[in-house]
């Protein structure tokens, strides 16, 4: 692996997104033996440092490393009792100090595991840096992809919904663009970065169009906070504009891929029926996203390529 | 940095001397009897007298800073009056204007008659700037004329913007019969809402909160009109998008009384360098695109800008090392100022040597309506003696604040300070 942290996939190398992805497909098959558990990582020490609420993502990881073999820590703390950066610093140091190997992090602040790998040694994985990056989860999304479809090159992937605060999408860009697939955003342009279009990406306000065009949708969950800020005027607005709808649908001849990174909000920004129906890859996203992630821990850790399922 | 009392005769010899104010160049030597200027041209050194050879280095007005801050009184863990002074010896500062965003606001005679009296103890000349609303709360005017008789020079909220278009009027207007500058952060808060950069491409791929040009330019263009309106002095501080400069262009053909600033790092970086997301970089108004950069450097040529200030602004290390949303906004400026805008704006010829030193020296003093003949026979002398074309790195070693929040840090300079002269002592760093 060229880089020796994962912060983010901007700039990160093409070979080494393939390399996780076609490991992440080889440790998927030890999910399915009886015996869900390999020695690949065993004396390595891991730390979850969550400094903001996470179920999915942190349970997911905990998991890759315990297939793995790894001793792992786990450790919450709201940011309301680490206003201070010096309490970060030491938070992490103290932590560092007990030398561990690697650090999983989610922090509310975009940076702050770039941030973090200037004051400790160990191995730094983002695991969501506030509206920043979401490395592991758009990995994941694309291994899913990969799944469905056989190839991301020249795939057509549609991202829709709240953009603007979605590390989810920040990452899924980066990461599909840098694999050759095709990106375009859709959702209220309240809620469509202003500069999104330097990113490479097209953007389309219409949903049925992107429909259309796309293999398969991202959707993003809708924050009832959203409507306070004023960036939306209602629920009803959103869905009868943007919603993945079973009428919507329903319309359109072609059936289409339809993802989501959790957690949905049913009958917001997607119809249950469409959610649980076999266009749907949403669990698939969720036991790929443990083989992806151990296949992270692995190759970060030093492990080779071709050794792991032995 | 060493400071010592000037003996009773000082001959400052073999200096290209720059004299910003009679707009000339030309070799020669500046006699000072007992602190003040006695004579320019060749001189004869009488006895006794300390010759300071200026060989290969410049000589010019004592530069002048119309934006800093000095945290004193409430902030002495950042700066106090005296640290930043010698921050401001180190950067060839004679003169500083000093805002009164402490702890509490310098927003009564009282507090103004406090900095006045404790600038007799310091180095440089420190002139303060009042609140113009009590405790910068942007309600009440403040009790300006008093204010005035006791030493105020300006007046600013600096740090928090003028929000209610109304009291800017009362201001203004209130202000027009002293005639002298008001001076408003603009930064529309609305449209700031957690901005902590500039809107742009750069703060798209670092997803940080970010607010556009247009807080500024749309409160600096409701100012621009009130003070036309009112027939009022307005100083627009820190300008740093290129819709801004279009305005004060447009307005300061309908009032002589508008005058604005630019900073160093302004001029200097562009939000591609907040990459590393370095906190140092994390101001407000914030660091914005090339475009901008670009549009504030023809400002400056084209005289729309009329000067350089560093907003010098000192925060603690450990505020800064925290994350970026929660750092403080501001850098320190004093010591990298001429090195950084000397290499900006000299470079390819952007502009002239002469018009670069003006930036920094008659044009502040102007809109402060302080003396701009400082090589007037018998004036005090204020003086700074510079290597125009050294190139060097800045370092922690270079800075004399209390708090070194720079970006500049391991930066290549050009241009640095040697000398600085003032009420009659002399900091030289050779």
């Amino acid at each position: 692996m060229k880089n020796t942290h994962l912060l983010g996939l901007k700039d990160y190398p093409r070979e080494d997104i393939q390399t996780i992805i076609d490991t992440g497909f080889r440790f998927k098959e030890i999910l399915d033996r009886p015996i869900k558990k390999v020695p690949s990582l065993q004396g390595k020490t891991i730390v979850n440092l969550f400094f903001e609420n996470s179920t999915r993502t942190r349970i997911s990881f905990e998991l890759a490393q315990k297939r793995l073999s790894a001793d792992t820590v786990n450790f919450s703390a709201s940011t309301s009792s680490l206003k201070k950066g010096e309490t970060f610093k030491d938070t992490v140091q103290n932590i560092e100090a007990m030398k561990i190997d690697a650090v999983v992090m989610r922090h509310p602040t975009p940076g702050s595991p770039l941030h973090l790998t200037k004051y400790i040694d160990a191995i730094v994985i983002n695991a969501g840096d506030g509206t920043h990056e979401h490395p592991t989860q758009a990995i994941l999304d694309m291994m899913s992809l990969h799944e469905k479809f056989g190839y991301l090159e020249g795939l057509k992937v549609g991202i829709l919904g709240d953009i603007s605060h979605s590390r989810v999408a920040l990452s899924n860009i980066y990461g599909l663009q840098t694999m050759g697939a095709e990106v375009t955003l859709c959702g209220p342009s309240t809620l469509v970065p202003p500069f999104a279009e330097k990113l490479g990406v097209k953007i389309n306000y219409n949903v049925d169009e992107v429909i259309e065009w796309a293999d398969a949708i991202n959707v993003l969950r809708i924050q009832r906070e959203r409507m306070k800020g004023g960036l939306l005027p209602s629920i009803r607005e959103y869905r009868n504009l943007f919603g993945i709808t079973k009428d919507r649908l329903s319309k359109h001849k072609k059936e289409i891929v339809i993802m989501h990174p959790g957690p949905m909000n049913r009958g917001v920004e997607i119809d249950s029926v469409i959610a649980d129906s076999d266009q749907a890859i949403i669990l698939d996203q969720v036991l790929n996203g443990v083989a992806s992630r151990m296949a992270i821990l692995y190759l970060l850790l030093g492990g080779k390529p071709e050794e792991e399922s032995s | 940095m060493k400071i010592s009392k000037l003996k009773k005769n000082v001959v400052l010899k073999n200096g290209t001397i720059i004299d910003p104010f009679n707009n000339s160049e030309k070799k020669g030597d500046i006699h000072i009897e007992n602190g003040k200027i006695k004579t320019i041209g060749k001189i004869a050194a009488p006895k006794s007298s300390e010759i300071i050879d200026c060989k290969n280095l410049n000589i010019t007005h004592g530069f002048f800073d119309l934006h800093v801050h000095f945290r004193e009184p409430g902030g002495e863990d950042k700066e106090d009056l005296n640290s930043g002074s010698l921050a401001a010896l180190a950067g060839g500062f004679t003169g500083v204007c000093t805002m009164p965003n402490t702890n509490p606001p310098i927003d009564s005679p009282e507090s103004i008659r406090y900095i006045i009296d404790r600038s007799e103890e310091c180095p440089i000349n420190i002139f303060p700037i009042g609140a113009v609303t009590k405790s910068q709360k942007g309600k009440e005017i403040t009790e300006m004329g008093t204010m005035i008789n006791e030493g105020a020079i300006a007046f600013s909220d600096d740090g928090v913007p003028i929000g209610d278009a109304k009291v800017m009027q009362n201001a203004l207007e209130y202000s027009s019969m002293f005639d002298i500058p008001i001076i408003n952060h603009a930064e529309d808060e609305c449209l700031k809402c957690d901005g902590v950069m500039h809107m742009g491409k750069v703060s798209t791929n670092l997803g940080l909160p970010s607010s556009p040009g247009i807080t500024e330019s749309s409160m600096v263009r409701r100012d621009l009109e009130i003070a036309v309106h009112a027939g009022a002095r307005l100083h627009v501080p820190h300008v740093s998008s290129f819709r801004s400069v279009e305005h004060i262009k447009a307005l300061k053909k309908k009032s002589e009384k508008i005058s604005s600033e630019v900073t160093a790092h302004h001029l200097f970086f562009t939000d591609e360098d907040l990459v590393s997301y370095n906190t140092n970089l994390k101001v407000a108004p914030p660091i914005r695109s090339k475009k901008d950069k670009k549009a504030l450097i023809e400002a400056v040529k084209s005289g729309t800008i009329d000067c350089i200030a560093t907003d010098h602004a000192p925060h603690t290390i450990e505020e800064k090392e925290g994350t970026f949303d929660i750092a403080p906004f501001g850098m320190i400026g004093l010591e990298s100022c001429f090195g950084a805008v000397n290499k900006v704006l000299t470079s390819n010829n952007k502009i002239s040597h002469l018009e670069l030193i003006k930036l920094l020296t008659v044009n502040p003093r102007k809109i402060m309506k302080l003396n701009q003949d400082l090589f007037k026979e018998g004036t005090n002398a204020e003086i700074a003696i510079y290597d125009p074309n050294i190139e060097w790195k800045f370092s922690l070693e270079n800075i004399y604040s209390k708090s070194n929040n720079s970006p500049y840090l391991n930066r290549g300079l050009k241009g640095k300070i040697k000398s600085t002269i003032v009420k009659e002592h002399i900091a030289s760093q050779f």
